[in-house]
């Protein structure tokens, strides 16, 4: 179980994610839990690719031939990181024009008719 | 947002430089140390980030017009796309590296398996165009949200 | 506080939660990755085939560049969003 840690912590992420974004009532604290999950996420990935005793996959001039961690997943991690910021950028705008509209940043506040 | 006390200011001008110099570093090695387009970007982004709150929103918004950081978005996107439909032209698939061990402009080949920074074929190229446009859309969002929140305070 | 939309979001995070510790301490160790074959294939050849020194670079932009390729349209596409969202009518 000692080995496993790396998935334990990315459980951990995502459940501290999940948590934030379901009982949470303030607008900012909502996309910080969104923002803590994509993060969870990107560790996924990233420790999918890790092979014991390995190096960067970096090239040198020199003869010996080290054993190198696999290049692909962390292509793909990369990917998503840029995808996270955009997807940031943009709730950030919309919680802005919320804010000037309504005047509040609670949730309770926000829209027309409750039952 | 208003700027902030003069030592701020001096420090933020002397910063500025040494940060731009190292994150066009990290971009344009990008085929030979870890690093490439998208973080070198993030970095010189990050520089012009903060010159904006060092000095202000109004001293920025009179040197820099958001409509030229759209044209610098848009050419470094248009020449990562016209590097892959290049790769389609003259080599045959969609953005095959048409120019790695041949005699043009970054086709050396590599010695010993240690390559130098001639030798990447169109990985270089495309490291420019995409750390262009990264610098060029980060610093859009950053000056378009400072100027809307600024406004409120008048 | 305890009223239905709050044991309903309980128990849905419970069972979530459950679900993500059982399938990390049941999952391969940590270190020994099951398929090998496409990103051997990548180590070996890299620095013939594309020049570069750097794995990652020739994944992102040679062998897998048309990722690249989305990846640029979703930040062209963000970027374009939050200018328009703050445009001002000029009158």
């Amino acid at each position: 179980m000692i080995a496993n840690i790396p998935y334990l912590a990315v459980a951990g992420l995502i459940i501290i994610g999940l948590y934030t974004l379901l009982f949470k009532k303030n607008l900012i604290k909502m996309v910080i839990g969104i923002t803590i999950l994509e993060s969870g996420v990107n560790l996924f990935l990233i420790t999918l690719g890790y092979r014991m005793g390995s190096v960067a996959p970096i090239f040198t001039g020199n003869a010996d031939n080290p054993v190198m961690s696999y290049p692909v997943p962390q292509a793909l991690t990369l990917t998503s990181i840029v995808i996270g910021v955009a997807v940031l950028a943009l709730m950030l705008t919309l919680v802005i024009h919320i804010y000037r509209h309504h005047g509040s940043l609670h949730v309770s506040k926000l829209g027309g008719d409750d039952q | 947002m208003k700027g902030m006390s003069s030592i701020v200011k001096t420090i933020a001008n002397i910063s500025f430089p040494i940060i731009t110099i190292y994150g066009l570093y990290i971009i344009a090695h990008g085929h030979l140390t870890p690093g490439g387009g998208f973080q070198g970007g993030a970095i010189v982004a990050s520089g012009l980030a903060l010159l904006a709150v060092a000095h202000g929103t109004s001293w920025v918004e009179s040197k820099v017009k958001e409509h030229d950081l759209s044209m610098l978005e848009s050419l470094g996107a248009l020449g990562f796309i016209g590097l892959a439909f290049l790769g389609l032209i003259m080599g045959g698939a969609f953005f095959s590296n048409f120019l790695a061990d041949t005699s043009m402009l970054f086709g050396a080949i590599p010695v010993d398996g240690a390559a130098n920074i001639n030798t990447g074929g169109t990985l270089p190229l495309m490291n420019f165009a995409v750390g262009l446009k990264v610098i060029a859309g980060l610093f859009a969002i950053v000056l378009v949200m400072a100027i809307a929140t600024n406004k409120e305070e008048d | 506080m305890m009223n239905q939309r709050n044991i309903l979001a309980a128990a849905f995070l419970t069972i979530v939660a459950v679900f993500l510790v059982f399938s990390a301490l049941f999952m391969h160790p940590f270190g020994e990755p099951t398929s090998q074959a496409m990103d051997q294939y990548i180590i070996d050849n890299t620095v013939e085939e594309t020049g570069a020194n750097n794995g990652v670079t020739s994944v992102v932009f040679d062998y897998r560049g048309f990722d690249t390729l989305g990846e640029a349209t979703v930040l062209f596409t963000a970027v374009a969003s939050v200018v328009m969202l703050f445009r001002r009518l000029k009158k």
